[in-house]
């Protein structure tokens, strides 16, 4: 509350008799009950995603939950590894793609077009991070992979085919689509992050760097990108925790194998797209276990990513004691 | 000189570039979503029910209601309690307390959707031993909750200082003038808020899959499966049937259609209405 605002409250509160005071403490403590749900939110979320997984990593192992490369049902071996292998592929290939184009359009949105032309930009932009994911997946299944297919993944095994990366048939469905879909999808969120990151960029800074000589992109690679890097680690992590916990377009576009293999052409999983395969049929506190403990580590490691996010992106969003640095 | 001219010309050239590189998916998605959906549309497609394999027309009817209503079941538990927290976080968030609940928001917002899903599953599904409407709505409110938060949050603290202070001023109580003063000034703002929210939630795929799993009719009770629209869109994209395939692209331009109106609504609700003034 406002302390102006408090003050008259307080005020108020002692020339009143003290039972007319009844509703004011009855809403206060709705409030707060309110807000607390947030709270219980969160911990219902890791509460019953612990309660689910429990069985499974009891009788796994934590150790060889996270090293095993068998996820065979029948015979209750539960296995992660190649579902991480999957997810941390298509991501890197997801932030590879990104970054460089989300960092460019954010630069030139703030530093180089002019502001009519930044407020046109802004939509499609909105546009393209309200696109639900199984749209991006329909898309990516039958428009994306038949082009990476004929076109893209053979023109890669020609030029760059002596790389491991780029070797292999190349059948459309695998770890690349899936990071290039997700590249699509995390493009909006690292770009609008970078955007507010770049806007709190003191004006000063950029004077003096031209006044000093600099042309305009010495400016933005001497004083304003040096200013905003915390800002801009912490968008990249927010894209990639989007990008490791996405489910559906990669489902569809991955090739579901629990494989793993070097070559981005070939088809793989990832942890979401299991979950998403697997869960509703699964059978035995086992098998659902294990997949609730793949969710539980998806979580694990969506929420310290976004914890650390958050803190660089206040960070930079305060920034005056970088400047120094700078 | 000219090297450093050419090395800034070649770098604004670069970022504009990466405009044109963000533009080409969206516009090559909008363009198929369109021109393969539009050509399915008919009045069938809204209002019948899916048709076996084999069998031609048919509809999504019952995905639409069935996404419909999974979504109201999740406003009337995550409309309240995000608003509510918001409104706590705007009038009384500035203590410890509200830091905490205010962080916890931020990164709950980043949780994937699916996690969620298994959450209401644990939550719904198994004690009731079935897949139903309702545990599709708890996993959709869980999922608005922070963002619905975080938006109320902002607009209640545009709510200039002068209105409540005149309120309070006028021997209204505390409870009265947030009620009355405070959120009437920000509703507009706030119905925005849940409408995109609710358009957010309408596209949701993931925590339905095990949650209100599917149904191949129409179905308006809380512990049925109940069919969505995402969910149906899927399960055709993913068939290997070419009629299925179509009914995807149909079922999908449905899809944006109905989060494009929902959003423009939202945004013309707050335009209209009385805002928070400078």
């Amino acid at each position: 509350m406002h302390p102006a605002g408090e003050i008259a409250a307080r005020t108020q509160a002692r020339e009143r008799p003290s039972h007319t005071n009844i509703p004011d403490r009855a809403w206060a403590i709705a409030l707060t009950v309110l807000g607390a749900a947030v709270l219980v939110v969160a911990a219902l979320i890791v509460g019953e995603l612990t309660r689910i997984a429990w069985p499974a990593l009891q009788h796994t192992g934590l150790r060889r939950f996270l090293t095993e490369s068998t996820w065979d049902v029948t015979r209750d071996i539960y296995g992660a590894l190649p579902y991480i292998y999957g997810t941390l592929v298509t991501s890197a290939v997801a932030l590879a793609l990104a970054v460089p184009v989300s960092l460019g359009l954010a630069i030139f949105l703030t530093e180089m077009a002019p502001d009519a032309f930044r407020s046109l930009v802004s939509f499609p932009i909105a546009l393209l991070a309200g696109i639900p994911s199984v749209v991006y997946g329909l898309w990516g299944l039958f428009v994306m992979v038949p082009f990476l297919r004929h076109t893209v993944e053979p023109a890669l095994a020609r030029t760059l085919g002596f790389l491991p990366l780029f070797q292999g048939a190349p059948v459309g469905l695998g770890y690349l689509a899936a990071g290039v879909v997700l590249a699509i999808m995390i493009l909006p969120t690292i770009t609008s992050i970078a955007i507010e990151v770049l806007r709190t960029v003191p004006g000063s800074l950029r004077e003096a760097a031209l006044a000093l000589g600099a042309t305009r992109w010495e400016t933005i690679r001497t004083a304003v990108l040096p200013y905003a890097r915390a800002g801009i680690v912490g968008a990249t992590m927010l894209g990639l925790g989007r990008a490791l916990g996405e489910t559906m377009a990669v489902t569809m576009v991955i090739g579901n194998s629990p494989t793993i293999r070097a070559s981005l052409f070939a088809p793989g999983y990832s942890l979401p797209a299991v979950i998403a395969n697997e869960f509703a049929e699964a059978s035995g506190e086992l098998q659902t276990g294990a997949l609730a403990a793949l969710g539980l580590l998806l979580f694990a490691v969506t929420i310290v990513l976004n914890i650390v996010a958050r803190i660089l992106v206040r960070m930079s969003r305060r920034g005056p004691a970088r400047a120094a640095a700078v | 000189m000219r090297w450093r001219r050419f090395v800034d010309r070649f770098m604004t050239a670069l970022c504009g570039l990466a405009l044109l590189v963000a533009l080409v998916p969206l516009v090559s998605l909008l363009w198929l979503v369109i021109s393969r959906g539009v050509a399915g549309l008919s009045f069938d497609f809204f209002t019948g029910l899916p048709a076996p394999v084999g069998e031609s027309g048919g509809g999504v009817g019952n995905g639409i209601a069935g996404t419909l209503y999974i979504v109201g079941i999740a406003c009337l538990y995550g409309v309240p309690l995000g608003v509510g927290a918001g409104v706590f976080l705007a009038e009384r968030g500035d203590s410890r307390a509200g830091a905490a609940i205010r962080f916890t928001a931020e990164v709950l917002s980043g949780v994937p959707s699916i996690v969620v899903g298994i959450v209401a599953y644990g939550l719904v599904v198994v004690p009731m031993r079935r897949f139903s409407a309702l545990a599709g709505g708890v996993a959709l409110a869980v999922l608005m909750v922070p963002t619905l938060a975080r938006s109320t949050e902002e607009l209640v603290r545009l709510v200039p200082r002068s209105l409540r202070e005149a309120s309070l001023a006028l021997g209204v109580p505390e409870w009265r003038t947030s009620l009355r003063v405070v959120l009437r000034t920000a509703l507009g703002g706030i119905m925005t808020a849940v409408l995109l929210s609710v358009a957010r939630a309408a596209g949701e795929t993931a925590p339905l899959l095990f949650t209100a799993l599917n149904n191949q009719y129409w179905n308006f009770r809380a512990d049925q499966p109940t069919a969505s629209l995402t969910v149906q869109i899927f399960n055709y994209a993913v068939s290997p049937y070419e009629d299925w395939h179509n009914k995807a692209w149909t079922g999908a331009l449905v899809l944006l259609l109905l989060i494009g109106a929902l959003s423009l609504v939202g945004r013309l609700l707050s335009r209209n209405k009385f805002g928070p003034q400078r």
